[in-house]
């Protein structure tokens, strides 16, 4: 039997929802015999394959990278699944709407500095103007809510989805459960 | 024309970290430098809340380690509230806070860190992972999530959740310690010590394979800081800063946690949204200093626990003054969770830890709060500012990675300048550059998040942009 294929991906969140993840503990296990974890910060493999059954999304879409990734990873993934609260609606993340660019990184790096006060803009990807949930930019199939969603909702929605069903999650989970 | 190695996430597919390095004409590696890639903006984006919103809103700058930051945030709020809070709530933090020391180093050490410890740091990526532990050390793999579990179960007694817990509150914490959970806690806690024993054991056996990464993984000198508490013992919870030198002599003591700005200063680059923190006094960059599990026990006098104390004895007796290199995070990191374990268990047997006074209520009376304490990797600093309405109008954060930014950026450079030769890159090299920052075990969801294995592009350019040498891996 071909296992089926998973796929993590973390975009702008404080990896809350990968911990809760792992918060299945040993289970993680059980699971790792029906599925096969193909990419993810967790493991070491390689590029993001041509096609992965489910992926789980965690974050907001913030920056210029997180949009060009979340779009190759739309490409290459069968059900999308935005994974807590910053996926499904911005949350944390697009707090920053409210104040825009410019005044997040002047708090940081203008005046909250005792040296080389500047906005740092080399090698690293720029803010967008405008932080958002996930499908906001691509198709999202499944949504999970939770800040983060708990490890026994994470273990019921994979479980379902390795199972070539759609999770009921009915009163499973709610924003900031 | 000088060359410029790019390690870049996969095509930009994934991870949020890069590295650089730079060569001279001659090949040399002259310098080399961590681009933290994310940024979320949290000193501004908490403007107009209320303060006592920030514990539930500052937990959020890290899945890893939220309770770190409820702990300073919500120290931030008893200093705004003028409260002195009950001594039982006291103590209920400082057990959440330890059962997060333990999960937070269960996840480097086991989950990050082992595939390069047990597996080799040679060996086939594509089995270098926490599965692939399994596989080859199953009783190693498990014993790692069961020690996670273990701290990650007993936030969840204390706090009703495993992450982001809505318990630790300005003033205490919300609900008292009943007796059931306190046992529950108690009775998992022999399993948690045989775990880190053993651990220590195989650890301390090993460690001859990796004299070649002792040597070269951010070993230098460098000041290291952290707190103390009255009797120069570790502290994670509270008591004052402490600086010493490379050979171990105090360079400052009892400095007082809230005058933060008189001795750390930070200075902007523009290649990362990481600020680099240094040592005031001695200037920027020569200022460095290290913070985390190693500082820690560098900086301190004894533990205070007893099978802790002999561990640290020992591990003290590695080196003549302060233990430099920081591919001892690791073995820091074991000894703070046999530290953890015991500590929480003295707490747990406190005559008044079932006390139902665990809150003190106040309006707020200070227009500015600062609250310090110690996550898994390093002191952390939340500084807040509100109007006469109780809403945040400034903060300032200082995240304990950043403190080691500086170490980071020449602990990169020292492995590079080791393992990277002329224009050939090896897998081995590209691992060992990963592995000295997953030594620090830098908490890039505090500022980005490459968690474990970062995907990594490496070309190296000639001096007229064309492509010496191409590796891959990861992600």
């Amino acid at each position: 039997m071909t296992k089926v294929t998973l796929a993590t991906v973390w975009l702008d969140g404080c990896s809350g929802c990968h911990m809760s993840f792992l918060d299945m503990d040993e289970r993680l296990l059980d699971l790792m015999e029906h599925a096969e974890l193909v990419y993810s910060p967790l493991v070491d493999l390689k590029t993001f394959p041509d096609m992965v059954d489910v992926t789980l999304v965690e974050g907001a879409v913030s920056s210029e990278e997180d949009l060009a990734k979340i779009r190759k990873v739309r490409e290459h993934t069968r059900i999308l699944v935005s994974l807590g609260d910053c996926a499904v609606t911005g949350n944390v993340p697009a707090m920053r709407n409210l104040f825009g660019v410019a005044a997040i990184t002047e708090r940081a790096y203008q005046e909250n500095v005792d040296l080389h006060p500047q906005v740092p803009r080399e090698v690293i990807p720029a803010l967008l103007p405008h932080c958002c949930p996930v499908h906001e930019v691509v198709n999202v199939d499944v949504f999970v809510p939770g800040c983060p969603p708990a490890a026994d909702t994470i273990f019921f929605i994979v479980s379902e989805l390795v199972a070539g069903r759609r999770p009921d999650l009915s009163g499973l989970t709610r924003f900031g459960a | 024309m000088a060359q410029q190695i790019m390690i870049d996430p996969v095509t930009r597919v994934e991870g949020h970290a890069k590295v650089s390095i730079h060569l001279d004409d001659n090949g040399v590696v002259d310098a080399a430098h961590l681009h933290i890639t994310q940024f979320r903006g949290f000193e501004k984006l908490c403007e107009g809340r209320p303060f006592y919103e920030m514990p539930s809103l500052m937990a959020r700058v890290c899945g890893i380690c939220p309770v770190s930051h409820l702990v300073a945030s919500a120290k931030a709020c008893d200093a705004i509230l003028a409260v002195r809070i009950p001594e039982p709530a006291a103590k209920l933090r400082q057990i959440m806070n330890l059962a997060q020391i333990i999960q937070s180093h269960a996840l480097s050490f086991f989950h990050l860190g082992s595939p390069d410890l047990l597996l080799g740091m040679d060996s086939d990526p594509a089995q270098r992972n926490l599965f692939g532990v399994l596989q080859q050390y199953p009783e190693r793999a498990r014993d790692g999530i069961r020690l996670r579990q273990f701290g990650q179960q007993i936030i969840e007694l204390l706090g009703g959740k495993r992450i982001h817990p809505a318990w630790i509150v300005p003033g205490g914490v919300n609900e008292p310690l009943s007796e059931e959970r306190r046992d529950q806690i108690l009775a998992a806690t022999p399993e948690a010590l045989q775990i880190v024993q053993r651990t220590l054991d195989w650890f301390k056996r090993g460690l001859d394979q990796f004299r070649e990464e002792i040597q070269s993984f951010a070993n230098f000198p460098s000041l290291f800081m952290g707190l103390v508490n009255d009797s120069g013992g570790l502290e994670l919870y509270d008591g004052h800063i402490r600086i010493v030198d490379a050979t171990g002599h105090i360079v400052a003591d009892r400095l007082d946690p809230t005058a933060y700005q008189e001795y750390i200063a930070e200075a902007v680059e523009p290649w990362t949204y990481l600020k680099y923190p240094y040592y005031r006094p001695v200037g920027y960059p020569e200022g460095i200093y290290r913070v985390g599990p190693l500082a820690r026990l560098n900086i301190a006098d004894h533990c205070g626990t007893p099978l802790a104390d002999q561990e640290w004895a020992e591990f003290r007796a590695l080196q003549r003054g302060a233990v430099l290199s920081s591919f001892y995070y690791h073995y820091a990191r074991l000894v703070e969770v046999l530290y953890s374990i015991e500590q929480i268990e003295h707490l747990l047997h406190a005559p008044d830890i079932l006390s139902e006074h665990v809150r003190a209520s106040a309006g707020p009376n200070n227009a500015e709060g600062i609250g310090v304490s110690e996550a898994p990797r390093g002191t952390l600093f939340h500084h807040y500012k509100i109007d006469a309405q109780g809403l945040i109008v400034w903060a300032n954060l200082i995240i304990a990675t950043g403190h080691n930014n500086i170490a980071m950026d020449r602990g990169l450079l020292q492995v590079a300048r080791h393992f990277i030769n002329g224009e050939q890159i090896s897998e081995g090299a590209l691992n060992r550059v990963e592995a000295v920052i997953r030594a620090f075990d830098p908490c890039f969801s505090c500022s980005t998040h490459a968690l474990g294995q970062m995907p990594l592009q490496v070309q190296l350019l000639g001096p007229n942009g064309t492509l010496l040498d191409e590796a891959y891996r990861g992600g």
